[in-house]
């Protein structure tokens, strides 16, 4: 435990902000300007920023469980279709069960589609960790099979439109909270994270722990609030084309917001959220220390179900329709996010944070690639190869830190 | 003469074909230290996994001071007072040393939730007490070095005030400095009345630390003897032979 260290490790070390985080954070801001460069000002602009908002919160949303089931030890590749499954059944009940126009309809579809995620990932959970076939097998026979069920359920017919209350969780034109109330939950947050670093300073001094010195504490609350202030500012700055009222947080960000938040309470807090890091780090020696290593990863398989109805869910509001294909090809999308956000797949590394970072970085160079007008093949290339260069430098990265080769 | 502590009775095992344990009879007294000897693949590690809880025996029985218990997972072991130091360090090295340490036993806050500062305190008073020194809690024990790994598992065992302390081979991967520490730990347990059983390939360590010794051989025990009572030639014959010398009596459970 060193004094006040004036080295730039030292500096960030006070601040509380690690190495790899700042190495994300910068890639991040480079993709930005270089997009913007490259589309003549389009990117940087407030309405794309707001897209680009509403168009991670499907991937960012089941990144907070892959990333767990990652850490686990395990893969699920059938996110992507569970979600078309779960946007299938739920438009289906919607559409063509539930009563048109009636109060009930819209929360007795999230219920809906909430259970059938449920199902479909305690379904798998139950293969994996009770009948022991690898994740990886009853995941991939999932991504066939609820794929298949989205198509069969109406032999391939989109069903459209959905509830108007409905579509507002898709972040549409009306799918947003406007100024007044962007403004509210920005300072509440402000306020709350200062209460918390202060909180945390106290309990630390009350148990005899190193705590991080004045400056450090203040720069860090400092960039949190420029954070949470200047992306109500961004998303207030885009209005309504129509009406030119601010459109404020889009709904499906403050749904992404209020997981990520749950997750990670739940990682940091919870012995389920332990257990699932132990068992990445060691399962023999989690189930020696009398873990019921098995409850944990089912658990966590109908956990990512629920994460895919979400998903599901945010997906057919932004649509407005349920169809078959809805959510193909997420579960690369969503794998990519969690291993740029440094999710490790030797499994017992990785972080929600982190995996949102990768989420974003991953919708940026998405978006980025649309508004200059690539071709579709030549974003696949673009993007796979992103993948294999993060990766490359993130396992030279860990190699130079670890002594150990674990 | 006090009751035993454990005692286990002609405890059988296999596993497929394998014959790994046939009708082991082994005991501990409280303060004793018992040293389990045998070549590779004698069923050491298994006959403590069993009464660790980690492999469920074939027959056999077993008895904590007198009473017969069913020990059927590790829950139910350290229900009973047993801590297991196994043989491959059972650490999850992505984790800091207050979330091994109480892995699968996590304090609570009042609302349920774990209550790392008060984890990462009782922590460091249990190194505290096995003068070891960390500079950081906070970092991931694949980090550290044996020794101080090796004491994060034994202040797990510390820590809950075990009463039975399994230790298979807790020098294998140290140095002799490391080594020593573990040595005294073991002296000062035994101290306190808790009762020891340690696997070890090293006979100068089992003569230093145990009261008496257990050979096996095959999945069978040849004999127990008061380290005492035997030299370390005569054990090694023993391990090697898996007969017992011609003028040695077999002292079995007496004391
Ligand atoms: N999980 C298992 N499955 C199948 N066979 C096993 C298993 N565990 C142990 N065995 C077999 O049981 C026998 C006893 O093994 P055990 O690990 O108890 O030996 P040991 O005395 O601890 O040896 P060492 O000194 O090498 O640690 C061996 O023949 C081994 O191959
Ligand atoms: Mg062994």
């Amino acid at each position: 435990m060193g004094g006040p260290d004036s080295t730039a490790r030292g500096i960030l070390q006070a601040i509380g902000i690690d190495a790899r985080v700042l190495a994300m954070l910068a890639a991040l801001i480079a993709i930005w300007l270089a997009f913007h460069a490259l589309t003549d000002g389009l990117f940087l602009t407030p309405r794309n920023l707001w897209n680009l908002a509403v168009q991670t919160s499907v991937v960012g949303v089941l990144a907070t469980g892959m990333v767990l089931i990652i850490v686990a030890r395990h893969i699920d590749l059938s996110v992507g279709s569970v979600l078309g499954f779960v946007g299938m059944t739920l438009a289906v009940f919607q559409v063509t069960i539930f009563t048109p126009g009636a109060g009930w309809n819209t929360p007795a579809t999230i219920g809906v589609a909430l259970a059938v995620g449920i199902a479909a990932g305690a379904f798998q959970g139950w293969w994996i960790a009770y009948r022991l076939v690898p994740a990886f097998i009853v995941t991939l026979a999932g991504l066939l099979m609820f794929r298949g069920g989205a198509w069969m359920l109406t032999s391939g017919r989109t069903l459209a439109p959905m509830e108007p209350d409905f579509q507002v969780l898709g972040g549409g034109l009306t799918g947003a909270i406007g100024a007044p109330a962007s403004w509210a939950l920005g300072l509440g947050a402000s306020v709350i994270v200062v209460a918390l670093a202060l909180r945390g300073r106290q309990r630390k001094a009350t148990f005899g722990f190193p705590v991080r010195p004045w400056w450090g504490e203040i720069v860090r609350i400092g960039l949190w609030l420029a954070a949470i202030l200047g992306f109500v500012a961004t998303m207030n700055s885009y209005l309504q084309p129509r009406t030119s009222i601010p459109m404020g947080i889009p709904v499906p960000v403050l749904i992404l917001i209020a997981i990520v938040l749950a997750m990670e309470v739940m990682t940091r807090t919870t012995a389920f959220g332990r257990y699932i890091y132990a068992m990445g780090g060691n399962p023999e020696a989690t189930r020696l220390s009398g873990v019921d290593t098995r409850k944990v990863t089912f658990i966590l398989f109908a956990l990512m179900g629920a994460l895919a109805a979400v998903a599901g869910i945010i997906a057919t509001a932004r649509l407005n329709a349920g169809t078959n294909s809805t959510g193909e090809l997420a579960e690369l999308s969503v794998i990519a996010a969690a291993v740029i956000g440094g999710t490790s797949l030797a499994g017992g590394v990785g972080t929600i944070s982190g995996a949102i970072l990768g989420a974003i970085i991953m919708q940026s160079l998405q978006n980025g690639m649309v508004l200059m007008g690539l071709p579709s093949a030549l974003q696949s290339v673009i993007i796979g190869a992103v993948l294999i260069i993060a990766v490359w430098i993130d396992v030279t990265y860990r190699r130079r830190l670890t002594r150990s080769p674990t | 003469m006090t009751q035993p502590l454990v005692e286990m009775r002609g405890i059988s095992k296999h596993f497929g074909g394998v014959v790994a344990l046939e009708d082991v009879t082994v005991n501990l007294f409280p303060g004793e230290v018992v040293g389990l000897l045998g070549h590779n693949g004698a069923g050491k590690s298994t006959l403590i996994k069993i009464l660790a809880g980690a492999h469920e025996p074939d027959g056999g029985q077993i008895l904590v001071n007198g009473q017969p218990v069913r020990i059927d997972s590790p829950r139910a072991a350290r229900g009973v007072g047993i801590e297991t130091i196994y043989q491959t360090l059972a650490l999850a090295d992505n984790l800091d040393a207050p979330a091994n340490l109480f892995l699968g036993r996590e304090l609570r806050t009042r609302f349920g939730m774990l209550d790392d500062d008060r984890m990462e305190q009782a922590t460091r008073a249990v190194l505290d007490r096995l003068k070891i020194k960390l500079r950081s809690l906070k970092m991931p024990v694949g980090q550290m070095s044996g020794g101080q790994r090796q004491a994060i598992a034994i202040g797990r065992a510390i820590h809950f005030e075990a009463k039975i302390l399994i230790m298979d081979e807790p020098c294998a991967a140290l140095g002799p400095e490391e080594t020593a520490m573990v040595g005294n730990l073991v002296k000062e347990l035994k101290r306190q009345g808790i009762g020891i059983f340690l696997i070890s390939h090293d006979m100068h360590d089992v003569f230093d630390l145990a009261d008496r010794v257990t050979v096996m051989k095959g999945g069978k025990v040849v004999g127990t003897y008061r380290t005492s009572d035997v030299s370390q030639d005569d054990v090694l014959a023993m391990i090697i032979s898996g007969k017992l010398p011609e003028a040695q009596m077999d002292l079995g459970g007496g004391r």
